[in-house]
């Protein structure tokens, strides 16, 4: 998943928060499992995944979805873990196409079939944005410890049969990032309308990895000129979204648009989070929709309050010119590598700590001579046994 | 370089629909929205692939008992039309 591209044009640059002032949400995030047959490296969910593995019912995902239509929410995305292995995904995805939302289909394809994917055309689906995780088939199957790449090929030319639009989404990482141009020629070949080039985001699965996913600065500029060779070459044909990583920027991403500022997600077991990372975050209770409703979590809750506009911010994010344009970036980032989420994102070149995410990329290119060496001992898959093996040792 | 459509109808890409707490039209597209004012709205409600483009500009001016609009709705479908909203 990407940070949603949702920015309506009369978006609040982040006012200092009295709860008159709050926007209302518009994307929501149904995570509806963390079950997936894949076991990505660089995957976002929680490490300690295992531990929040009771799901909510379809009556109250029903009730989720129409309290938030309720509150304005618009956009509205199933993903997980791999949404598919829900038995009520289909019910699910007709009931928010009642309701009036934009549904996006967020999946890895294992487990979509024809008869599945004509139903659900017929159910009202908006959008289906499917994963791969190269262009070639040793890497697909490598990166996800899976042999899923051929199936994930029908699965595509099905999608593109029942006329959806479709997203292809390709995770960028040290081991995919010099075959940019053949993925951008698979996306032309499948006819997809969008490629997203995600650049992995170091969170969860990806932080775990980080030293064996985190590509040299060569890597990506080389990226970046194939892109901007396509772009000037296909035109509108198909889009492609392709952003720097934050960790070769000075300045960071506006992480979420804003804490509590657009999107509104809710974890399979009901967790309502302000960012599909922040259970990474210490200290915070997320409250859970099976106690809470929807208004009173977005509106009233500490956890959606806690950094919303400008208010909590420290030096130098507090007297910072551009602290409505950026918000200071992440603050599960700003956690994860510095200990406290108020401080500055240290992707950012005014924070004191941006000398450690440099020292980061310089070690990639000292990893990379090394990278034969290393290659499929040290990466950390996304698997039951390995969450299980985290979450036990993170337990209090 | 992008040149309107004699009989301009939204792209499948997008979907266009009213939203009652924002009190405006929005157009829906995979993971994204933009929000749309009353003119560009009244627009393309007209934009289904029947109506040429004069006729839309007529049914408009009609509708809002307004004359000279021909060259705000070339404008706005150049612009739209540059964003990919046509098919």
């Amino acid at each position: 998943m990407s940070t949603p591209a949702l920015s309506p044009p009369d978006a609040p640059a982040s006012p200092a928060s009295p709860v008159s002032s709050v926007a209302p949400p518009r994307w929501l995030l149904a995570e509806l499992t963390y079950r997936c047959p894949l076991h990505c490296a660089f995957c976002y969910n929680p490490v300690d995944y295992a531990q929040h593995s009771t799901e909510l019912s379809t009556e109250q995902w029903f009730d989720v979805l129409r309290q938030a239509r309720q509150l304005g929410a618009v956009q509205l995305g199933f993903s997980g873990g791999e949404p598919l292995v829900r038995d009520d995904l289909e019910e699910l995805v007709g009931e928010g196409r009642r309701l009036g939302f934009y549904t996006n289909l967020i999946t890895s394809g294992i487990g979509l079939t024809e008869a599945c994917l004509s139903r659900m055309k017929a159910l009202g689906l908006d959008h289906i944005q499917l994963s791969f995780q190269d262009s070639t088939r040793e890497m697909n199957d490598f990166l996800s410890s899976t042999k899923t790449f051929d199936l994930k090929l029908r699965v595509a030319r099905l999608i593109k049969q029942y006329d959806y639009p479709m997203v292809l989404n390709v995770v960028l990482h040290r081991y995919n990032l010099d075959h940019v141009g053949r993925i951008i020629d698979m996306a032309l070949e499948m006819g997809v309308e969008y490629l997203e080039l995600a650049n992995t985001q170091y969170y969860g699965w990806g932080l775990l990895n980080r030293a064996q996913l985190m590509p040299t600065r060569e890597q990506v500029a080389r990226a970046e000129a194939v892109v901007n060779e396509y772009r000037a070459r296909i035109g509108n044909k198909v889009r492609i979204l392709f952003v720097v990583p934050d960790y070769f920027e000075e300045r960071p991403k506006a992480c979420m648009n804003g804490w509590g500022s657009v999107f509104l997600g809710v974890a399979p077991d009901g967790g309502a989070l302000p960012c599909h990372a922040a259970r990474s975050l210490p200290g915070i209770v997320f409250p859970n929709v099976r106690e809470v409703s929807l208004r009173d979590i977005w509106y009233g809750s500490d956890a959606f309050n806690r950094y919303r506009g400008d208010g909590w911010m420290k030096s130098p994010c507090s007297g910072c010119s551009e602290k409505r344009k950026d918000f200071g970036g992440c603050r599960c980032q700003a956690y994860a590598l510095t200990g406290d989420a108020r401080n500055a994102d240290p992707v950012c070149g005014k924070s004191p700590r941006h000398g450690e995410v440099q020292a980061v990329v310089m070690q990639a290119r000292t990893a990379l001579e090394e990278k034969q060496r290393q290659e499929g001992r040290a990466i950390m898959f996304r698997t039951d046994a390995n969450s299980q093996r985290i979450g036990a040792r993170l337990a209090p | 370089m992008h040149t309107v459509p004699e009989k301009p109808a939204l792209s499948r890409l997008f979907r266009m629909q009213w939203e009652e707490t924002q009190n405006n039209y929005v157009l829906l597209y995979p993971e994204g929205m933009v929000k749309l004012n009353g003119s560009a709205a009244e627009i393309l409600k007209r934009c289904d692939g029947q109506h040429s483009v004069p006729a839309i500009v007529e049914e408009l001016e009609q509708a809002f008992q307004a004359s000279g609009l021909r060259a705000d709705v070339d404008d706005f479908l150049r612009a739209a039309s540059e964003r990919g909203w046509f098919v």
